[in-house]
């Protein structure tokens, strides 16, 4: 990423934690002059988020990417509740890239970490109470009466003595001269009208009618479309190209090297593609070239043999192992994923001499910005980013490569112009989920008891290639998030961590670390409670004791799936709990395995506790999402390498769950006051653990390395 | 290149395109109509399905010069202001997330629906190959039925 983050991913989920204790999120004003967004003009816009029209219309800037996880309808249900809104007045139009819009969890304006509502809870709650405040002043001034006997209700102020009545917009050009007001206190939960309850998504009428306008949808005056010849080897250089052929082809227009390779530039994507089918390039493919699946295998396991960097150390688990009544030792292989958005990368950029417009599916406004103006060489400000709609996301759009392949292509040709990937180019050119390695030891005293735990991960670093400076002494604390996290009372335990490189770039994937950290813990603990003869709900239940929250999820989800109670034949359950984004889910999974030796998950049933809760409903599909995500990379997921090039390259080879695989899903929100957590991702990690736990009850075959596959 | 003539969402369309032009491109490139989406390319996902002849069809492997002649559908002529039982249904169980899929589902629920007016969830299997990365299958089931009872 080309800008210079003012604080580190790991910091936002440490400003999440302190946000849930209680830190005052700073209440962000319109910023001003030439960095005043470009949102259209209001007679009533008192802060970033919000226009009030004299028409009633109520507009509100979503400052964050709707990827599918339901921004465009939560973060308005938390503006329109203060702002005491009628919900059918409410507009939403996405934000420019500005100041005004830095997500408060990140130091940047981005999307990602199941941050979006818990980054806006306070702010947009304060926003709107704000707007409320001034507008009811305006009704009062209007009348001529004390404030205090009038209140806001469905977009209006109703003077109660008298029941006389203005609705906003009759209100909002005195309404813009009251004074802003500071502090104004927020209601409480009991009497919400709007948040907490299921609110129909605002998103969902254009994307049953195909108006929805996605990244790949836009189309610009006088715009080209460029595919790109990328080396089929991550890090390899274009050493020299023939574009006689490619141009040959009616409507290619341009054929330009870029950083990333060639760019096909035509009148549409067919003209472009045949024209990429046409090029001839030779590569220098670097050192990545000799890179395979089972070198890297064998390198993790060797790094395993290594002292790990020290992210957690409690007691003496070294010294505690050998007097141990019963010893386990595991190893356990997740494999990269890619993230497969419905959507293919795509970026419509158009640099001019005056200023740069990109028109992009992005989770990261400002990254773009920064990027669109050290090529077009002019200042920030003159980079309008207009975010669309994203088809996915999954953190492969926190990714800058399809931007700048876009600005890139347009500086080159003078021209708007719109890069469009193949699903084929999004297989095999991605940042993805990191492969990783898990040597485990634990030891048991005679009761079962664990008396140490040690798990080394070794893995490459999103960090090391993101934020290289918040990898400190060979630690990336992310990589083992949820390793650190392992909730289970053990007096004697050591978690380490070998930073291993392998070539193959690795980025920000659903759940990200926590994917690969869930299953391996979740798995693990598992073989210790068979190892103790406990039943493994049980076992997990009596050592989170300390952990009130991961014991709430986990005996909601054992309760609500009849944990204990028969199955039809054939059939197991297993279960598993985990904490991630400050958000806990525990998931039963009911499983069988087929004639061909094919699992079948059956049905899931998902506790969440989450905090507060802004829209159940919207909960509930994150988890049903979460799920699926995570069970497709269970049953499947594998990019595997060879001669330095991924192996996979579209649906037919790296496999999709479809509707007649989807479990049934049952989710039950646990009512919190809690810290809030976010929804997005933390479904994600405990459906893989759930399942193989559920397999091994049926088959009595530990499944340590992912993906599934079928069982012999 | 001779020009290629069919119907499209009830209008007569004639493009000058090159005949292997996957009718995905012909509709999304040359005719804007952009609520067709492409996925894989491969006709493993069914993003880009329409009514070909009233028949659910993937469009980014159909070549547009064996459309000639013919009557397509896309997601923007399914119905007026969203009035299909289909999109009623879809708009009451919330089904879109990231909602790329979703014209397809539509379109492949749709046509399911317009032969088997009351399928079971074994025509559902069937019929509903689509992927959504979102993983909305469930409200998808539950809105076909949702559509098959009126919506």
């Amino acid at each position: 990423m080309s800008a210079a983050p003012e604080i580190t991913r790991r910091d936002f989920l440490d400003a999440a934690s302190v946000a849930g204790a209680g830190l005052v999120i700073g209440f962000h004003l319109p910023a001003t002059g030439r960095g005043r967004p470009a949102a259209v003009a209001a007679p009533f816009a008192p802060n970033a988020w919000l226009r009030i029209n004299s028409d009633e219309s109520i507009l509100v800037v979503v400052d964050r990417s709707e990827m599918g996880q339901g921004v465009t309808t939560s973060l308005p249900m938390l503006l329109a509740e203060e702002l005491e809104a009628d919900w059918s007045k409410i507009r939403i139009e996405f934000a420019p890239a500005d100041k005004a819009y830095v997500n408060p969890m990140f130091g940047m304006q981005g999307t990602g970490g199941s941050t979006s509502v818990r980054a806006a809870y306070t702010p947009l709650r304060k926003a709107g109470a704000a707007a409320r405040e001034m507008l009811l002043s305006a009704a009062a001034e209007t009348w001529g009466v004390e404030k205090s006997t009038c209140r806001a209700e469905q977009g209006a102020v109703i003077h109660t003595p008298s029941n006389r009545r203005l609705t906003y917009g009759t209100l909002v050009v005195k309404a813009a001269t009251v004074p802003l007001p500071h502090d104004v206190p927020l209601k409480e939960p009991k009497d919400w009208k709007i948040l907490g309850t299921r609110v129909k998504r605002l998103d969902s009428p254009p994307k049953v009618d195909g108006s929805a306008q996605f990244g790949i949808d836009v189309k610009a005056p006088g715009m080209l479309v460029a595919v790109i010849a990328r080396s089929p080897v991550f890090g390899g250089k274009v050493q020299s190209f023939d574009a006689a052929k490619a141009k040959a082809v009616p409507g290619v227009k341009h054929v330009v090297q870029i950083s990333t390779g060639v760019a096909i530039v035509a009148d549409g994507y067919w003209s472009a593609k045949k024209g990429r089918d046409a090029l001839t390039v030779t590569w220098d493919e670097g050192p990545t070239a000799s890179a395979s699946s089972v070198t890297i295998s064998q390198l993790f396991s060797q790094k395993a043999e290594q002292t790990g960097a020290v992210a957690r150390h409690d007691g003496d688990a070294q010294g505690a192992l050998p007097g141990a009544a019963t010893k386990l030792d595991a190893a356990y292989e997740l494999p990269f994923l890619a993230h497969a958005t419905m959507e293919p990368m795509n970026c419509t950029a158009h640099v001019r001499p005056d200023g740069v417009d990109i028109w992009a599916p992005t989770q990261f406004q400002t990254g773009a910005q920064g990027l669109g103006a050290g090529i077009g060489g002019v200042p920030p400000e003159k980079v309008k980013v207009h975010t669309t709609y994203l088809g996915g996301g999954f953190g492969r759009r926190f990714e800058l490569d399809f931007i700048k392949e876009a600005l890139e292509t347009s500086k080159a040709t003078g021209a708007p112009v719109k890069v469009v990937w193949s699903r084929e180019d999004d297989i095999r050119n991605a940042q993805y989920r990191p492969a990783s390695y898990h040597r485990f030891q634990a030891g048991l005293d005679a009761s079962g008891q664990p008396v140490a735990w040690t798990h080394r991960v070794v893995a490459p670093s999103i960090m090391a290639r993101v934020f290289p400076d918040t990898v400190k002494n060979g630690l990336d604390q992310e990589a083992v998030e949820g390793g650190v996290g392992m909730p289970y009372a053990v007096p004697n335990v050591h978690v380490d961590y070998v930073l291993t490189d392998t070539g193959i770039p690795v980025g920000f994937w659903r759940s990200v670390n926590n994917s690969y950290n869930g299953f391996a813990v979740e798995t693990f603990i598992d073989e210790l409670a068979h190892a103790a003869k406990k039943d493994p709900y049980e076992y997990r239940r009596d050592l989170l004791g300390k952990a009130p929250r991961h014991l709430g999820v986990l005996n909601l989800a054992a309760s609500k799936a009849g944990w204990g109670t028969p199955l039809p034949a054939g059939r197991a359950r297993g279960i598993a709990v985990y904490k991630a984004f400050e958000s806990f889910v525990a998931e039963v999974a009911e499983v069988s395995v087929g004639s061909d030796g094919a699992p079948r998950v059956h049905r899931v049933v998902c506790a969440v506790d989450c905090g507060p809760v802004v829209n159940p409903d919207i909960v509930e599909a994150q988890m049903q999402s979460a799920i699926v995500y995570g069970l497709t990379a269970a049953l499947w997921g594998e990019i595997t390498i060879d001669k330095g090039r991924v192996q996979q390259s579209n649906f037919h080879d790296y496999r999709m769950l479809r509707l007649a695989e989807m479990p049934v899903v049952e989710v039950h929100i646990v009512p919190s006051t809690d810290a809030q957590g976010g929804v997005g991702e933390p479904g994600t990690p405990p459906i893989a653990p759930a399942v193989c736990n559920a397999l091994f009850v049926l088959t009595g075959k530990r499944i340590r390395k992912l993906p599934i596959g079928k069982m012999a | 290149m001779p020009p290629i003539s069919f119907t499209v969402n009830g209008k007569r369309e004639t493009v000058n395109v090159t005949p292997d032009t996957p009718l995905l491109w012909v509709l999304r490139d040359t005719l804007g109509l952009t609520g067709t989406k492409f996925g894989c390319g491969i006709a493993q996902c069914g993003a880009c399905t329409v009514h070909l002849d009233g028949v659910a069809t993937r469009t980014c492997v159909l070549p547009v010069s064996a459309v000639a002649g013919k009557r397509v559908t896309t997601i923007e002529g399914l119905s007026k202001n969203r009035s299909h039982a289909v999109q009623r249904a879809w708009i009451e169980e919330d089904v879109p997330q990231c909602g790329y899929c979703q014209s397809g589902q539509i379109m492949a629920a749709a046509a399911l629906l317009a032969k088997t007016p009351h399928p079971t969830d074994a025509d559902i299997d069937t019929a509903m190959t689509n992927i959504c990365r979102c993983g909305t299958y469930q409200r998808i089931r539950a809105a076909i039925h949702r559509a098959a009872q009126g919506a």
